[in-house]
């Protein structure tokens, strides 16, 4: 062990000192930092993901604002009796587009990772207003104070580009066009053509909460609908090392 | 250190450091700590060859058994398929009527059947399958759409009200129209003493006579002449005093003035055919059955 024995070099010269720890915090700082830069090869490629429309992308903001991650995680872990119930375990490329992503680790209530289109619109504003009016043993608060609220997406646009900026692959038709968009998807009779340009045939376009205007009760049943369905998975095939 | 000089009174080494006459002793560590550290970096080298480990350009190292959660799980399912194999594939090609016959596959579908609703079905149902304002109780003999299992199991396979296509047939579709624009506002309160007086007493009994007039107009084409309802339109008996939203004035109200669309997924989506037989059978099963 000589070569432990010549410590005493270092810490008695100053200058070698600094150079020899900043050789070790480099070291320590590649073998961290260095995977990130090849992050993206961990999430592999499906069909079928895009970027939130703005109505959904509100509603994720109400979701993130109500805490709702607190008591619903959005992560199908790969174990039989997950995929049973909630179905397909999730993928990365499901939340690349989330900025901060609500996987979670707490299950008060279900997983809500594949809940879009697994209940009807009127359950979901049945659901709000009284949870226990539909599921008796739940302990879910009332939410129904978000279908008084009424929201235009005045700024739902920024959100967009900032998120742009984080690597959405938004363009600057989606957000020269969010308000317009925003408000569209909660109007069947709306000109939509537009939004499903934009953001795929498979948009949900409906009067989500049933009731005239665009309330922030739309924005979370817009975002509840589409969560977990985006991905095709008739043309998945998993690659087993991840 | 090229100097340990021992202190005086002990056999413990000093670091050889001496900072104002203070020097620090330099006990060894416990042997028994040493080599679990030793082991601990052994096992943390030979764990990174033999599992998933180090991240590279184009993925991180595969590890030289093999492990995938992935696979474990495919395999996990697959074993349980192939275990319900036999009996799924039995129920599959079974006449739905003769399901109830036979006890063995009965014996199944009502259980596998009873995992599936607690799954899938009770958040709207309730998980004793009672129901709720909206979504109908499953455990009377009133059905909106039929109660012969092979109805149900229609119900189940193409939903209700979802967007008509070749997919269901274009199958339960209709729904209650709103006649708040096309009746005027008395002919709305005289219809609805008439609903009204079909299982009970109406609110104001003189209007019930100009509320059927109202109603053979407008509404017997659906609940028929008798309100007593038709199946293959999923219009409800309004005469058995059993409601899916309620009976009193104000919500027969709301729903002649609104309509109702109570929707339902198309469950051919996400289950297989033998857990919809299940199903079927689970519900045939749990008293109102036809």
């Amino acid at each position: 062990m000589a070569i432990l024995d010549k410590h005493k070099i270092l810490e008695t010269n100053a200058t070698l000192l600094l150079i020899f720890s900043f050789l070790v915090v480099t070291i320590g700082g590649i073998v961290q930092i260095a995977p990130l830069f090849w992050l993206e090869n961990t999430i592999e490629e499906v069909e079928g993901m895009r970027p939130y429309t703005p109505l959904e992308m509100a509603g994720r903001e109400i979701y993130i604002r109500e805490g709702c991650y607190v008591c619903h995680s959005q992560m199908i872990r790969p174990m039989r009796d997950e995929v049973e119930r909630y179905g397909h375990y999730s993928l990365a490329a499901e939340s690349m587009y989330d900025h901060p992503f609500q996987w979670g680790s707490k299950r008060t209530g279900p997983d809500l990772a594949r809940v879009g289109g697994r209940y009807s619109d009127d359950w979901h504003v049945d659901h709000m207003r009284n949870p226990q009016s539909v599921v008796p043993e739940s302990v879910m608060p009332k939410y129904g104070f978000l279908e008084k609220k009424k929201i235009d997406g005045k700024y739902i646009g920024d959100l967009m580009a900032t998120n742009a900026i984080v690597g959405v692959p938004y363009t600057e038709d989606m957000i020269a066009n969010a308000q317009a968009d925003f408000m569209a998807q909660a109007d069947p009779d709306s000109d939509y053509d537009g939004l499903l340009e934009r953001y795929g045939e498979k948009v949900n376009v409906r009067n989500f909460d049933g009731q005239p205007g665009v309330s922030e009760l739309d924005a979370m049943i817009a975002y509840l609908q589409m969560l977990g369905t985006l991905v095709d998975f008739s043309t998945f095939t998993p690659d087993a090392s991840r | 250190m090229s100097k340990k000089p021992v202190q005086k009174g002990n056999q413990v080494e000093t670091t050889g450091h001496s900072w104002d006459g203070i020097e620090e002793y330099n006990n060894p560590l416990p042997k028994w700590w040493v080599w679990i550290f030793y082991a601990c970096i052994v096992w943390g080298i030979g764990y990174s060859i033999a599992y998933p480990a180090w991240p590279g350009i184009k993925g991180a190292t595969a590890g030289v058994l093999g492990f995938s959660t992935r696979a474990n799980v495919q395999a996990d399912i697959d074993a349980a398929a192939a275990k319900l194999a036999p009996i799924n594939a039995k129920l599959e090609a079974a006449e739905l009527t003769e399901i109830a016959n036979d006890a063995e596959l009965s014996a199944y579908a009502v259980s596998a059947g009873s995992a599936v609703f607690k799954t899938w079905c009770a958040q709207c149902h309730g998980s004793g399958a009672a129901g709720a304002k909206g979504y109908p109780n499953l455990l009377d003999n009133d059905w909106l759409w039929g109660g012969d299992i092979e109805s149900i199991h229609t119900t189940i396979t193409v939903g209700i009200r979802q967007q008509a296509d070749a997919d269901n047939d274009y199958l339960r579709q209709s729904e209650m129209t709103a006649f708040g624009d096309l009746l005027e506002a008395e002919q709305i309160d005289a219809v609805v003493n008439y609903v009204m007086s079909l299982s009970g007493d109406a609110q104001d009994a003189s209007k019930v006579a100009e509320g059927a007039v109202v109603f053979e107009e407008n509404c017997a084409s659906c609940h028929m002449e008798d309100g007593t309802g038709d199946r293959s339109q999923g219009a409800p008996n309004l005469t058995d005093a059993i409601w899916l939203y309620g009976g009193d004035y104000a919500t027969i109200s709301e729903t002649v003035v609104g309509g109702r669309k109570g929707a339902m997924p198309a469950w051919n989506e996400r289950l297989s055919e033998a857990q919809i037989r299940a199903v079927a059978t689970y519900v045939h099963g749990l008293g109102g059955g036809e």
